[in-house]
């Protein structure tokens, strides 16, 4: 069973006395037990949106988010059901996202806390083993966030999410706004967390580079949309969506070799006023006539992955010499 | 360096202390530097390495009270010991600079075209006519669709990476001679980021401009610049052409940072391990003694943690600083 799952989620933001934006637009993403998902896209593509919508801090306008087979419930003012607190959020900076006046210990114990829904716990020896998993001395507890650099911070914020117990972990952003190496130890200790512990996690990027590092599977999102899914590997080695290619060739490699990154024309457009047919048509270097005319469906592709491309269309390609990347017909129930 | 024809720039023994609640503490401890016209110059390190302290002070950019010290030679004169009126004539005609965010560098509450106009007019005392027609063409220069609505514009109506480009236009308007870029593509998209670099490397063709490109991102570094020199703790540990710092690095700092990096290429099904460098870069105030990369580094031996190691020139123009030299073939 998936840990998490999207069934065709869409979100739209309300404005006073306009039409309201659609930032998510039937977005279906499934993550599996001690997984990691890496969720990559261009800023405005509505990937934090998504991410918030996995825990229930903004509301879905249609389609279904599921944690362990149970719908997740919207925040609201009412406590959280006992059952969502084993799926956690991490933020993008963990400098807003502690409390500046609390000690770390004492953060982490309140996550302790809600967990074992008992206050009276021996906290102590646990926070510790907590903060080593994370790879902090057991010291930091009695410390304040400001003493830390943003890379242990970003531990700390993972240490607290720990603390809860949680099968699931949507991490927005997390390596971002840190130096090459804080993030690969983050990097890595992400990967040892889905190992030790068997914690899935979404992972939202921008940097297609460290997701390619980190995650098993790989979702590419376009305004509102997921665009193509497949494996780290499958991604890296045959992107099938012209938008995943664009974002592979655009990543500088450190490599001497002092070639240039491909740059893909365009802008992202307004979500509230989208391009007609394939929502990419209008950057697109391979569009045919049917792309500004018909948005593409998600077609489900041999090897398990999936695109939202015509060039990638099962039944176009069923008679060519080229033949499509081979057909497989979806399984049922997946 | 490396051409025969005198540099553009020359920083020798570049040594900066700021004014803190502890005293004043070293940040940028005897830089050398040699950039040359057309030619895009790379400073790579961590946050905190001294990478933008350094640039700062060749616009005496500087917070009050901060001491520098050593030479920065533009031509005949010395950048660091400008008068009030020269650095006036310097500053944006002669070397501009680039910021990462250029919602911050750009006036929120006044036109894109009045930036580039009154920049442009104050310098190059143009007519108000002229300078709206070298304006357009600037935008042009640097692909900003529909030029002239621009010039109405306010910063927020773009996107970030058109804001990077229009602040790119502001900065090159009064064709300097060198521009300083920190960490210009830090805050764009991937996409967006290939854009600008592509640009950069045009605009070096074309203009002659040398760019003093500030980047953690090697990536970025290797596209682009063809010398590097990486900081560390304020010093120069290692430089040289890029592609022969990153093809074949000899310090260990430099070698912990390409082993940071996700490895591309490998399509295998399993991904090897990243190999990060432990531990935290040292706090300006509390740098070790000896040579300051030493707590972190897997070849350090007893002498790394009393000598404080130079950086001694090479064949081919490198130069390192590092007493062990553990990538020595």
């Amino acid at each position: 069973m998936n840990v998490i799952e999207l069934r065709d989620v869409h979100v739209e933001y309300r404005r006073r006395g306009r039409s309201p934006v659609p930032a998510v637009v039937g977005a279906s993403l499934e993550v599996g037990r001690g997984q990691i998902v890496g969720l990559v896209g261009e800023s405005g593509c509505g990937k934090s949106t998504l991410a918030q919508a996995c825990v229930g801090l903004v509301k879905p306008s249609g389609g279904a988010v599921l944690f362990e087979g149970k719908p997740v419930t919207p925040l609201t003012r009412r406590s959280r059901p006992a059952d969502e607190r084993r799926l956690q959020l991490v933020f993008q900076n963990p400098f807003s996202s502690l409390n500046p006046r609390r000690k770390v210990g004492a953060q982490i114990a309140d996550g302790l806390r809600i967990a074992e829904d008992r206050a009276d716990i021996a906290q102590g020896a646990r926070v510790t083993e907590i903060l080593q998993q994370v790879g902090l001395p057991a010291a930091t507890a009695d410390r304040f966030p400001h003493e830390f650099s943003g890379g242990q911070r970003q531990r700390i914020a993972i240490a607290r999410a720990l603390a809860a117990a949680p099968s699931a972990i949507v991490l927005d952003e997390p390596l971002s706004s840190l130096d090459a190496s804080a993030q690969a130890q983050l990097a890595n200790l992400l990967m040892q967390l889905r190992d030790d512990l068997g914690v899935a996690m979404l992972v939202i990027s921008h940097d297609l580079g460290i997701v390619h590092q980190i995650a098993d599977q790989v979702a590419v999102m376009y305004l509102g949309q997921i665009v193509e899914t497949a494996s780290r590997a499958q991604l890296w080695r045959e992107p099938l969506h012209p938008y995943s290619r664009a974002l592979i060739a655009s990543i500088p490699h450190a490599d001497g070799a002092g070639h240039l990154p491909s740059a893909l024309p365009g802008e992202v457009p307004d979500p509230s006023r989208p391009p007609s047919g394939c929502r990419f048509h209008p950057r697109c270097s391979v569009a045919v006539q049917r792309c500004p005319a018909d948005p593409p469906p998600v077609f489900a592709l041999a090897g398990d992955r999936t695109a939202a491309c015509w060039l990638q269309d099962p039944a176009e390609h069923a008679g060519s010499a080229l033949g499509p990347p081979q057909l497989e017909l979806p399984a049922p129930g997946t | 360096m490396a051409s025969s024809d005198a540099p553009l720039l020359e920083v020798s023994q570049l040594r900066i202390k700021l004014p803190t609640p502890q005293g004043l503490v070293t940040i940028v401890d005897g830089v050398d530097l040699v950039i040359e016209a057309g030619k895009v110059y790379g400073i790579a390190g961590e946050s905190g390495s001294g990478k933008t302290i350094t640039a700062l002070s060749l616009l005496r950019l500087l917070p009050q009270g901060a001491v520098v010290e050593g030479r920065a030679m533009l031509g005949s004169r010395d950048l660091l010991a400008l008068g009030r009126s020269d650095l006036r004539s310097v500053r944006g005609r002669e070397v501009a600079m680039v910021f990462q965010d250029p919602m911050t560098s750009m006036h929120p509450m006044i036109p894109v075209g009045r930036q580039l106009t009154d920049h442009l007019r104050a310098h190059l005392r143009t007519s108000r006519a002229n300078a709206r027609r070298r304006a357009i063409e600037l935008l042009t220069d640097v692909r900003i669709p529909d030029p002239e609505g621009a010039l109405r514009s306010f910063p927020h109506q773009f996107s970030g990476g058109m804001r990077q480009r229009i602040a790119i236009a502001i900065a090159l308007a009064c064709e300097p001679k060198l521009l300083l870029a920190d960490e210009p593509t830090t805050a764009l998209d991937v996409t967006v980021q290939a854009g600008i670099i592509r640009l950069l490397d045009r605009l070096r063709r074309e203009t002659g401009v040398a760019i003093l490109l500030i980047t953690h991102d090697l990536g970025v570094m290797s596209s682009i610049a063809e010398w590097v020199s990486v900081f560390y703790a304020g010093r120069v540990v290692e430089s040289g052409r890029t592609a022969d710092i990153i093809g074949d690095p000899r310090h260990p700092y430099t070698r912990g940072l390409l082993g940071s990096l996700p490895a591309f290429g490998t399509d295998a099904e399993a991904v090897p391990q990243l190999r990060p460098i432990a531990g935290q870069p040292p706090s300006p105030a509390d740098r070790p003694a000896g040579c300051p990369f030493h707590t972190r580094c897997d070849y350090a031996e007893d002498r790394c943690t009393k000598q404080l190691p130079e950086l001694l020139q090479m064949t081919g123009g490198r130069g390192l600083a590092c007493l062990v030299d553990p990538g020595a073939a």
